[in-house]
């Protein structure tokens, strides 16, 4: 088991024969995903290194193929279209990679994708990996491994350096989910906390938050209310200044609402452990799984 | 992005929002001879991407042209939070019957732009908020209708008991929503809405902020970017498509990914050093990144070691150890650094390295320490 993707999951990629999709279009292919479809307007007809049909549109696709999830790896200035297309054509997981969404957009697709009954994860994420079952996006594969951990964050390369270390140490995880570093997500803590407690096959969590926002306030909470498993968090940005953009539009600090050491109070106050440094993950969790 | 308060007054000037006559000045002359045109009392107000100004001295009550000038005098060239003063805003001075606040923000919480209005205004909205909120009425906005008219008219009456004010404002909130999204903000604020003894209300002070993912479909706001009031060293990184922000400390970082960057910059301050920058060299690298990214860095002299910390998914570590190696046969580095790179082809970028003299290693806190070490003992 593990969650939002598994062996089952149909993939459309769209945006397939630009340089990003192609690329790890391929490498989804090579790990396993079943990737069934492609879309790029105007190259409907055609295959994606001589096996992946395209089609000129997301509707096209579902219907020919039973797609029932999308990966967007279009630009930013085409994404939320993207996004919405998805949604329409009934894709009930939407997983947008691209960076650089302009934030107005967002308010629009939002709530477009929440009527549409869709869930859509990102943008500005890396997707979410289900070792040895699926991967959408481009989370390395080779990194993760099997397991019984949830792995959740905001961010990219810092969840890669927490799942290599954990598969290093020999612990493997169900899911491993990106949910972007966005102001306006699709998916938040939330979310995915909820679904980890859900699944059989999780039996520990590591979160990984960053300044800004109140987010992991609230996933704190939802923690200490709503989860019999045990959580572990980690918060970026602790030396960070105030009022700067750190890279992540969602990482800044504005007045007092989300600095380091409010949500690293927050996670203390729910019970969780808290990672100091990214490698205190390992030990943290293996204490938790029992 | 930030736009200086003219020209934000610029782009709601354009969207109908009543705001009193104004030019920006860069010497004394220029602005005794505005105030002198005006023929009636002027402010005179710094332009500087900085909150606070009126604190620091920065924006002046001048009743004359000839004070107007001995006034821009005093401004221009001041230092306002590190950001030197070199233009100022010469606007004729409003007659104050009250003070209101309006602004527009993107909110996470409610994932919509949110009006926050009071009648407190002319004050820090922050310290409202948190004195006494419930002087400010929240309104969230669903871009896909846009802000309606009943909308305007309950937030022109929580303002106004008036009926003709509350149209007036809610014929301001209209515009002020008009400009906020056409320009793409995150945030665009009125502080205060000023009401004269005549009964008009007029936008005496406005503050926009871009969100800089629209600049690429706003041409025309991106060429409001004022690079004079920013660090050298960030126009360069922006240029060079690479974030970067400028800190206090001497340990330069060079990083992929921004959560990372961030970790990076905390494990450093973990065993006791000082970041001198974040720096986000980005997902798909190339070489000629780490080349700008390594000039960026060696330009700050405070900088006692250089630390590397790659974890490759897109990025290529080979990519990353040619930058490198590139950019040290140009520019031979002055100071000791320290490489940390794990992933997508780490046996070639290692051997890379090698055979150029550096040494690598793929553990991120023992890269950190020794990078702390070698940037105090440098120091000392």
């Amino acid at each position: 088991m593990s969650i939002f993707i598994d062996k089952g999951t149909k993939l459309v990629v769209q945006g397939i024969t630009g340089r990003d999709g192609s690329f790890h279009a391929k490498q989804m292919v090579e790990y396993g995903t079943q990737v069934v479809a492609g879309v790029t307007p105007g190259k409907g007809g055609q295959h994606f290194e001589g096996t992946v049909p395209i089609f000129d549109t997301v509707h096209d696709a579902v219907q020919a193929t039973g797609a029932n999830t999308s990966v967007i790896y279009v630009p930013p200035m085409f994404a939320a279209d993207a996004i919405m297309e998805a949604a329409a054509a009934g894709v009930q997981l939407i997983v947008c990679i691209t960076e650089g969404v302009p934030v107005l957009d967002m308010t629009r697709v939002y709530p477009f994708v929440k009527e549409s009954g869709a869930r859509l994860i990102g943008p500005n994420c890396p997707g979410l990996i289900t070792p040895g079952a699926s991967k959408v996006g481009i989370i390395p594969g080779r990194i993760c491994a099997p397991g019984p951990v949830g792995v959740v964050s905001r961010s990219g390369t810092l969840t890669y350096e927490v799942v290599n270390a954990l598969t290093k140490a020999g612990i493997g995880q169900s899911t491993c989910v990106g949910i972007g570093g966005d102001p306006i997500n699709g998916t938040n803590f939330i979310d995915c906390l909820a679904a980890f407690e859900k699944d059989p096959a999780t039996t520990a969590v590591a979160m990984m938050g960053e300044i800004g926002g109140t987010d992991e306030q609230e996933a704190a909470d939802f923690v200490k209310r709503h989860m019999t498993k045990p959580v572990v968090g980690f918060i970026a940005g602790q030396t960070a200044p105030p009022g700067r953009r750190m890279g992540h539009a969602g990482a800044i600090i504005s007045g007092s609402a989300g600095t380091a050491a409010e949500k690293i109070e927050a996670f203390k106050a729910a019970g969780m452990g808290v990672a100091q440094r990214p490698v205190d993950f390992v030990e943290l969790i293996r204490a938790r799984l029992g | 992005m930030n736009l200086h308060e003219y020209q934000a007054k610029e782009l709601l000037r354009a969207a109908g929002v009543p705001i009193p006559p104004g030019e920006v000045a860069t010497t004394p002359e220029q602005a005794e001879a505005i105030a002198a045109r005006y023929g009636s009392a002027v402010m005179v107000k710094a332009q500087v991407h900085a909150g606070g100004r009126g604190k620091a001295g920065g924006v002046k009550f001048c009743p004359t042209p000839a004070v107007a000038r001995e006034k821009a005098q005093a401004i221009l060239g001041m230092t306002i939070k590190e950001l030197t003063v070199e233009k100022v805003l010469v606007t004729v001075a409003a007659d104050i019957g009250s003070e209101a606040y309006v602004g527009i923000i993107v909110d996470r919480a409610s994932k919509k732009p949110v009006f926050m209005v009071s009648a407190a205004g002319g004050i820090d909205i922050e310290e409202v908020a948190a004195s006494t909120p419930e002087k400010i009425l929240y309104l969230p906005v669903d871009t896909r209708y846009g802000l309606l008219p009943f909308q305007a008219m309950r937030m022109g009456f929580f303002l106004y008991k008036d009926v003709k004010l509350a149209r007036q404002a809610a014929k301001i909130m209209q515009q002020l929503y008009a400009a906020f999204m056409s320009a793409g903000c995150s945030l665009a604020e009125i502080n205060p809405l000023v009401m004269t003894p005549q009964g008009d209300l007029i936008a005496v002070d406005g503050k926009m902020v871009i969100d800089d993912n629209e600049l690429d479909r706003r041409p025309e706001i991106a060429a409001l970017r004022d690079e004079s009031s920013e660090a050298p060293s960030e126009v360069d990184a922006r240029n060079s498509s690479l974030t970067f922000i400028k800190l206090d400390g001497n340990v330069g970082c060079v990083v992929n990914g921004a959560g990372l960057a961030m970790a990076t910059m905390d494990l450093v301050k973990y065993y006791g050093g000082e970041p001198a920058n974040f720096l986000d060299i980005g997902g798909s690298s190339n070489p000629e990144k780490v080349v700008n990214a390594l000039r960026i860095i060696t330009a700050d002299p405070n900088v006692k070691c250089i630390l590397f910390n790659i974890f490759g998914g897109i990025t290529r570590t080979d990519d990353v150890a040619n930058g490198i190696v590139t950019a040290t046969k140009a520019n031979p580095l002055k100071v000791p650094i320290v490489i940390r790179l794990t992933g997508t082809n780490e046996e070639i970028a290692v051997k890379i390295l090698q055979e150029n003299g550096f040494s690598a290693s793929n553990d991120m806190d023992a890269a950190v320490q020794r990078a702390v070490a070698l940037a105090t003992g440098g120091a000392a």
